[in-house]
């Protein structure tokens, strides 16, 4: 079955995305395909690499990035969200006059089209939230 | 914009009063895109969502800006069934009067402006969500 | 259509719960996960409130989320089914549509 993921919380400040993590994992593990994971809200917060958690703690973007790299997923951060909240890859620091960017990799920025598309495209869109 | 054709039945359900958090507004905006992809869509408004829809907001004594007259536009975007929670209204001695009217036009009808809004109650509501593709709650 | 409904809310915070189990449509599944999973508990204030919607509902509760905050699996109302992640997926394909009650 082809799977949409929504995380639309930060990580650490709420469980959602690690709630989301183990659902993907379990999810492939079954051998379903994850269609997209798509970031909305605080989500977008999941995509900083600048993040540094203590060395006992997870540090959920680096599961992210490596899940997505493993598997091959789609993960994409809502463009508009992720201004708001300064997540920026290279194109989107240059265009606002940045002097950084801070997405993982793995990451993508895109629009809130590629959010209904998933929900389109994909057989079950689930959502993971506050 | 269709996706090959594909369409699907999305339901944004709103449960939370806008200004305290974000999710109104940012669901609001996922709303506005979901219309360019001509998809069926439907908006719930249950619990605190109600209070997304109250007329006279005034946002300037807290610095954030009064989105509430989006909604009126959603009839402008094909996006004509709104359902609203008669129990939710009750609960918090409200009534659709103390609400936004929201219209669209009907072009087979001259253009007649006719309400988006469905009064429903828990019951039509659960059987109105479970007849639906995608369901997408903030 | 049947439809899964995930529940993420303590019903001691909000009325996540309460509006869930009114407006979900019968024969629906309902998943309890992370701080909701209070909410299956014996002796609480809401345990008759589950308890009723068993003749409704089928009604599941993450067995991670209860083992992390200490829950002892003994005292799940009867009728409770505790699942693993990999049951929540099972559900979610089970089911034709979820809702994610946040």
């Amino acid at each position: 079955m082809k799977y949409g993921i929504l995380i639309n919380e930060g990580p650490y400040q709420h469980q959602a995305s690690d709630t989301a993590l183990q659902f993907v994992k379990a999810a492939i593990e079954k051998g379903h395909e994850i269609y997209r994971i798509f970031f909305y809200n605080d989500g977008v917060n999941n995509a900083t690499r600048l993040a540094t958690p203590p060395q006992d703690d997870r540090n959920i973007t680096k599961e992210w990035s490596s899940l997505a790299k493993e598997h091959n997923i789609d993960m994409v951060v809502c463009v508009a969200a992720a201004q708001r909240r300064g997540i920026l890859d290279k194109g989107e620091a240059e265009r606002n006059g940045k002097d950084s960017d801070n997405i993982e990799e793995g990451f993508r920025i895109s629009g809130l089209g590629q959010l209904v598309e998933a929900g389109i495209q994909a057989d079950r869109l689930i959502t993971f939230g506050d | 914009m269709s996706e090959e054709g594909i369409v699907k039945k999305f339901m944004y359900v709103n449960r939370k009063s806008p200004y305290g958090t974000i999710y109104a507004l940012e669901s609001l905006e996922v709303v506005l895109i979901s219309a360019a992809f001509d998809q069926d869509v439907s908006l719930t408004f249950t619990d605190d969502g109600v209070y997304q829809l109250m007329k006279n907001q005034n946002t300037d004594g807290i610095g954030m800006k009064n989105f509430s007259s989006t909604y009126s536009a959603l009839g402008d975007y094909e996006i004509k069934k709104i359902f609203i929670d008669k129990e939710s209204l009750d609960e918090r001695g409200l009534s659709l009067s103390d609400l936004q009217e929201l219209v669209w036009e009907d072009e087979d009808e001259d253009y007649a402006e006719k309400s988006s809004i469905n009064l429903v109650s828990r019951a039509e509501l659960s059987e109105i969500m479970s007849q639906q593709d995608v369901v997408m709650s903030f | 259509m049947s439809m899964l409904h995930t529940i993420n809310k303590s019903p001691f915070e909000n009325s996540s719960v309460s509006s869930c189990l009114s407006m979900c449509a019968k024969d629906s599944s309902i998943l309890f996960i992370e701080d909701a999973v209070i909410s299956v508990m014996k002796s609480t204030k809401f345990t008759e409130m589950v308890e009723n919607s068993l003749k409704d509902f089928r009604i599941y509760a993450l067995k991670p989320d209860l083992e992390a905050r200490g829950l002892s699996l003994n005292n799940v109302i009867e009728g409770v089914e505790i699942v693993g992640y990999d049951k929540f997926v099972d559900l979610t394909t089970e089911h034709d549509t979820v809702q994610s009650w946040l």
